[in-house]
């Protein structure tokens, strides 16, 4: 598990894995009281993917959650209660009651976006962020998670393949946890490691132990650094294991009792801090002091969190759309000069020309039959008050008699004359 | 009758409106992008942004693959990142691709966590070109049953380009339906200067006293050409654009009926579920004892866009069935 990182990163990866089982196991107990609207889905033994991976990202780079991904979250900034409001659809919540769980977003200061319960939607809108970010010149990238379910889904494809077209500075964490609901991912997806999916696009990938945090953290350093680097889209898939059921409902019956087993004996909190132990970077004392600090933490959020009042009814009825500059004033924050995109320097010659063609000179000017139906005619003769009958078009070739004929037929049947 | 163009302005056609409104709108902003298939090299199956990427380049102009709801996907992570993104549906029809995309991605942001979605998605729709089944359709009442998104179906040159400029400038996601059937057949005056025209605006397109046309897009035109037909007859139709469909300018729709006291919507979009059937509840619920006859429609027939063009021809309205129903109407 060894690998070369500063004290201070050991122990955030630590903390982090950490804050975000207390924040689940917190939300398990506050679903048992029923204070929970809807449901509650765990990333129990997942926790090192979320963690790992967010923890690669700069300040200024950009990711979107799925429904397992609470650990990204906190690690990106998110203070634990708006974890807590979202899932009791309290007012002060991030969406204000609007919706729960993990769909929340922050484009202003956190660059979160929003995730939606339709799989795989995100990896184009992430793709849009980072070709948006990279042609505002601010070097970031974007991230965000998928799992093997979610893998088959067509916006999956579009989307990667879309990235990969556009070299688009852009992460893709396939979180393998071997589940989609109740199916298992041999009867999903014909691979052993999903990670081959990158091949379909020419992109690169990797998959690993996503149990364990070092491991996972250095390939998401390595694949953010390669794609701020302009390689382009990277895919990481983290093998793991759904350790609860799809949801709070669902008791994953369907789950053999030894595959749970081995993935149980995985448990990536405990193996890492049995590495941090053994070399010396976590002790007893240090193990308290942050079971401590969470427990501390998590009791005033969740005070916070059981506080806030439930929305006001009539709340429902706003903000379907932005209303203008007093609502959001938007402003794309540029850093690049933005001579380097507008005309003369952003024009380019075009890659091919045909004389003629499309230039509304030779080929019949603004009525060039490009496209069918694109021809000549006022539209006050064009849709017919009464049927009549037209002559067909291209009736002076030498067609073949049989042709000639047909066309004759048609042409009583009064049929030709929208496109004429 | 309003003007739809000025004195001082050239005439062009609604194809060329189009693309002026977005070479305009590229060249006054930056942050505008396009997006889409065949955009770039080739400008466009219908040529409207052809020397687009000639004029602002690759980082701009950009060609996709054959993935709708990525084009409408990443469009939305360009809007989140300050962008102005138009993406264009190569057909309207295959807007349906990306329906997840736009109804549950796009239009819920703002209501749900309060992200602005500033991007436009534009296409050719509309029938009368023998595009068969899945080139002709007018899907326009699937988005406007989705709170969030504001939908546009213009039919003059002057409003195609006022109105997407306007819809560039908002701050909202908007569907853009250019019917392509008067894409190079109408032709109008634009001004010189730079202008929108303001979404949500319906307007009148002609005055009358008997009976109110409530029309939008190629069905507009056919209104007219039945209003001349009326006036023959000594029946003097108001006929109403609509202009934009979401948000619905009821108002304008209301001041007509409550002066004519008779209402004809007519709409090439398929009768169950078309615009005609808000119209008429709106009129139920905010003008009942003003009507003076029932609230009657001519559309498209509830049955896909068939391509032969004498079963095309029976499937879509014209002037002749907006003339005999309007007749109609008139003797009550």
């Amino acid at each position: 598990m060894k690998k070369e990182l500063t004290r201070q990163q050991y122990l955030d990866l630590y903390y982090y894995m950490r804050l975000n089982r207390a924040v689940e196991d917190t939300m398990v107990k506050l679903f048992r009281q029923n204070k929970i609207v809807g449901g509650l889905y765990s990333s129990l033994g997942q926790e090192a993917i979320s963690v790992g991976t967010a923890y690669a990202l700069e300040k200024k780079d950009w990711l979107a959650p799925m429904i397992r991904n609470i650990g990204a979250l906190l690690v990106k900034g998110v203070p634990p209660r708006d974890v807590f409001m979202q899932h009791m659809a309290k007012y002060d919540s991030p969406t204000k009651g609007k919706d729960g769980t993990s769909h929340f977003g922050d484009l202003e200061k956190l660059h979160i976006v929003s995730p939606i319960s339709m799989l795989g939607d995100l990896i184009p809108v992430m793709t849009g962020v980072a070709m948006a970010g990279r042609y505002l010149g601010q070097n970031i990238v974007t991230m965000t998670w998928i799992g093997d379910g979610g893998s088959s889904t067509g916006v999956f494809h579009e989307g990667l393949n879309f990235a990969a077209t556009q070299k688009a500075p852009f992460v893709l964490i396939l979180e393998n946890n071997l589940w989609a609901y109740s199916t298992p991912v041999k009867r999903q997806v014909p691979l052993e490691n999903l990670s081959d999916r990158a091949k379909a696009y020419g992109i690169s990938s990797y998959s690993i132990d996503g149990n364990d945090v070092v491991e996972v953290f250095t390939t998401a350093r390595e694949a953010v650094a390669r794609a701020r680097a302009g390689e382009g889209p990277i895919l990481i898939e983290a093998k793991s294991f759904r350790r609860l059921g799809h949801a709070q409902h669902d008791p994953a019956e369907y789950v053999p009792k030894d595959m749970r087993a081995y993935w149980e004996a995985r448990d990536p909190i405990t193996l890492y801090e049995k590495f941090l132990t053994s070399e010396k970077l976590l002790d007893e004392k240090g193990k308290k002091s942050v079971e401590q600090k969470i427990e501390t933490l998590l009791a005033a959020e969740r005070d916070f969190a059981e506080n806030s009042p439930m929305p006001p009814p009539e709340f429902a009825a706003t903000g379907v759309y932005c209303t203008g500059d007093d609502c959001h004033k938007i402003t794309p924050k540029w850093e690049r000069p933005i001579s380097e995109v507008t005309p003369p320097k952003s024009s380019v010659k075009p890659v091919w020309t045909v004389e003629g063609f499309g230039s509304g000179k030779s080929s019949g000017g603004a009525n060039a039959p490009i496209h069918f139906g694109d021809t000549k005619v006022s539209l006050q003769t064009e849709i017919p008050v009464t049927a009549a009958s037209a002559k067909p078009n291209g009736s002076k070739s030498a067609a073949k008699p049989a042709a000639k004929k047909a066309m004759k037929a048609a042409a009583t049947g009064a049929t030709r004359k929208a496109r004429r | 009758m309003a003007a739809t163009g000025t004195k001082n302005g050239t005439e062009i056609t609604f194809l060329e409106a189009i693309r002026h409104a977005m070479f305009e709108e590229m060249e006054r902003d930056p942050a505008v992008v396009l997006l889409g298939e065949d955009v770039g090299v080739y400008g466009g199956a219908f040529k409207t942004s052809e020397g687009l990427l000639e004029r602002f380049g690759w980082e701009r102009v950009i060609d996709t693959p054959i993935s709708e709801s990525a084009i409408i996907g990443a469009a939305c992570g360009m809007s989140y990142a300050g962008l102005r993104p138009i993406a264009e549906l190569q057909f309207i029809d295959f807007i349906a691709c990306a329906f997840n995309q736009i109804t549950n991605f796009v239009a819920k942001g703002h209501y749900l966590w309060n992200a602005p979605a500033p991007m436009v998605m534009r296409g050719p729709s509309g029938g009368f070109v023998h595009g068969g089944p899945f080139h002709s359709a007018n899907p326009e009442m699937y988005f406007v049953h989705t709170p969030g998104l504001k939908v546009i179906y213009p039919s003059t040159p002057y409003d195609a380009k006022g109105l997407l400029k306007a819809a560039v400038r908002d701050n909202n996601p908007v569907l853009f339906f250019e019917h392509k059937f008067l894409y190079r057949r109408i032709k109008g005056e634009v001004p010189a200067e730079d202008y929108t025209v303001p979404i949500g605006k319906a307007i009148v397109r002609r005055e009358g006293k008997h009976l109110t046309i409530v029309s939008y897009a190629a069905m507009m035109h056919t209104s007219l050409e039945a209003a001349d037909a009326l006036a023959k007859e000594g029946i003097q139709a108001e006929v109403i654009d609509l202009r934009t469909l979401l948000p619905l300018d009821e108002e304008t729709i209301l001041q007509s009926v409550k002066k004519t006291n008779k209402c004809l919507v007519v709409h090439e979009d398929t009768k169950t579920g078309g615009i005609a059937g808000e119209i008429a509840a709106i009129l139920c619920e905010k003008a009942f004892g003003d009507l003076d006859g029932p609230l009657m429609r001519v559309t498209a027939l509830d049955t896909p866009v068939p391509y032969s063009p004498p079963l095309e021809e029976y499937f879509l309205p014209n002037a002749k069935k907006v003339f005999d129903a309007a007749k109609e109407l008139a003797r009550y």
